[in-house]
């Protein structure tokens, strides 16, 4: 077993609307990344991805919320610590995210070097122009990118490239966790191949320690993540390995999405796509039962009033529903 | 593949270029093509290869700089406002970004009840009104009780892009174009979509043109499949034939680009 780069233990937060309510967008989720691994996050919009990876910051600023749990980032328990604190230590340094669409977020009246610029600055004000172009030059040369893209704005860029650029500045100070929030959805394939591959460049490295990926394309996950972990509505509905979660789906939802992926591979068209019908709940008042209860094919009666567990079955491997793992298997073998 | 209706949408030395001189650009360059009648087409391609200036020419919402497209056997006019309104009954389009597809300051019901009025039925009685427009947000499993008196912000992006099939299902245009109908949106609501998109198609028989950079995706839903690189096609040809037997070696990195779960995914031909 590695070091553990991350950890959470039982970690819940919300956010507070502007009328006050209450919404638990993240319910008691814990998780752990060894050194070297990639932990992929899978889930419709809405399901709470991009808030876990917020929170997994411990920086939290409202409307966002932090209840309970523990977080461990390499040995460091920075639960408890003040939003500045986390800001100036550990943000960028233990731990960076790339937000979703962060490339079309960039100032276009600025060059990609005042970018890395600005984050060196926030952390090390004393550093000189030449200084920052210097780890640049290196960083971009470690990365694999043409360093001429330093003195570019980000209008001269492509997609593409603006995506790796972003990435390239998440990982100016050489954080140990880099979170990746669907890097590469708005690409198309070959943008997105070269964005993946430069990821994996940085984890092979050992540049970064860990990743966590999100994303809801699964074909995409299955390929980059070692450990897939599927939420919905703010909980962890099924964890294993990449593998499992993919060919072998124990949670009725991690089946559902199984159903919608596109591959153009042979056997596609004569499959069914199918959908999962409804909508995730309203999480201001989730239902007391199964969360899943009202989309799923094999809903019982007691789904709606019994919380459900998440049932660890063993090698890291869990899933949260009533049904054993052998009921489930029958019923999807049943339903092909 | 079914056998091949009478060609709806032709097009002959297609060409668009942005430009002049020095900074000219061709977006489009001398294509041709026959699109039939209740056929799905798939114009595959990678960003900037030129797929959204074709389908906004075949929408006619900008100009050709040269070629002709004939619209059922005949030359398309788009001379005056009223022939352009005439062609627009007859082609429709979806848009990739649904929040930025309606008009912010219209409501719902403004923007159904357009529909009406362009298929002749601005002086029917308000109850029949609504009642078309509830039969077509049942279409795609909206209800029509809940959306009035609404704006589209207020809605998510799955069920705006529902109601834009909404909006196509009251216009049952002969050929409707679907730029990347479904990229914004996750891939739950996208299966969704798909099969409203289909069950559309069976319904009232258009002409489908999926513009996408998704090869999955248009490998599932089309009949024929056109793959464009630098404004040109390189390949066409049934769906089968396209992505499993690919001649063109561009089509062949487009494939090997798709992340796969069945085969190995080579990361090192990028």
């Amino acid at each position: 077993m590695g070091r553990v780069m991350l950890e959470v233990r039982d970690l819940t937060t919300k956010y507070v609307t502007r009328y006050k309510e209450d919404v638990y967008a993240v319910d008691h989720v814990s998780l752990k990344i060894e050194e070297g691994k990639t932990l992929g996050i899978a889930g419709e919009s809405g399901c709470g991805k991009s808030t876990l990876a917020l929170s997994l910051m411990g920086y939290y600023f409202p409307p966002l919320h932090y209840i309970s749990g523990e977080i461990i980032i390499d040995g460091q328990n920075i639960t408890g610590m003040k939003p500045d604190e986390v800001r100036r230590s550990i943000l960028g340094r233990e731990i960076a995210y790339i937000p979703q669409a962060a490339m079309n977020a960039l100032n276009p009246t600025r060059k990609v070097i005042d970018f890395i610029g600005d984050v060196i600055r926030a952390h090390d004000p004393t550093w000189t122009k030449q200084m920052i172009y210097d780890h640049a030059r290196a960083l971009f040369e470690r990365l694999g990118l043409p360093p001429e893209v330093l003195h570019k704005y980000p209008v001269e860029l492509s997609g593409g490239m603006k995506q790796r650029t972003v990435i390239a500045v998440a990982v100016t100070l050489t954080p140990k966790v880099l979170i990746a929030d669907e890097p590469s959805s708005a690409l198309d394939v070959t943008s997105q191949k070269m964005v993946i591959k430069m990821l994996r460049d940085m984890m092979e490295s050992g540049f970064i320690k860990a990743m966590i990926f999100i994303t809801h394309e699964l074909p995409l996950l299955y390929n980059v993540a070692d450990d897939i972990m599927v939420m919905y509505a703010g909980q962890i509905v099924e964890r294993g390995t990449a593998k499992q979660t993919v060919f072998d789906p124990l949670h009725p939802y991690s089946k559902g999405l199984m159903g919608s992926i596109l591959v153009p591979e042979s056997g596609l068209r004569s499959a069914k796509l199918t959908a999962i019908p409804g909508a995730p709940p309203n999480l201001k008042n989730p239902p007391p039962g199964c969360r899943f209860a009202d989309r799923c094919k094999y809903v019982k009666a007691e789904c709606r009033v019994m919380s459900v567990p998440l049932y660890e079955v063993g090698q890291g491997r869990a899933y949260r529903c009533i049904l054993s793992e052998e009921e489930l298997r029958r019923a999807y073998a049943h339903d092909e | 593949m079914t056998s091949k209706g009478n060609p709806c949408l032709s097009g002959r030395g297609v060409t668009k270029i942005f430009g002049f001189g020095r900074h000219k650009t061709v977006a489009v360059d001398h294509v041709d093509f026959d699109f039939h009648e209740g056929e799905i087409v798939s114009i595959v391609g990678e960003s900037g290869s030129g797929k959204t200036t074709l389908a906004k020419m075949l929408l006619g919402l900008i100009s050709l700089t040269e070629g002709e497209i004939y619209f059922q056997g005949k030359k398309r006019d788009l001379s005056s406002g009223k022939k352009k309104q005439e062609y627009w009954r007859n082609i429709q389009a979806i848009f990739q970004d649904p929040f930025s597809s309606y008009n912010i300051f219209h409501k719902i019901d403004a923007v159904l009840l357009d529909c009406i009025r362009m298929r002749g039925g601005g002086k029917l009685p308000r109850e029949k009104k609504v009642e078309l427009m509830t039969e077509a947000c049942s279409f795609v499993n909206l209800k029509f009780a809940e959306l009035t008196n609404k704006y589209p912000f207020e809605l998510s992006g799955g069920q705006m892009q529902r109601l834009m099939i909404a909006r196509i299902f009251l216009l049952k245009p002969k050929i409707l174009v679907a730029d990347e109908p479904t990229s914004m949106i996750d891939a739950c609501s996208r299966a969704t979509i798909l099969d409203y998109l289909m069950k559309l198609r069976n319904e009232i028989g258009m002409t489908l043109i999926f513009i996408t950079h998704d090869i999955g995706l248009a490998y599932y839903v089309s009949d024929t499949i056109y793959i464009m690189e630098r404004g040109r096609f390189v390949e066409s040809g049934s769906a089968d034939d396209v992505i499993l037997h690919p001649k063109h070696p561009y089509t062949r990195r487009l494939i090997s680009d798709v992340p796969k779960i069945y085969e190995e995914w080579d990361l090192s031909t990028v």
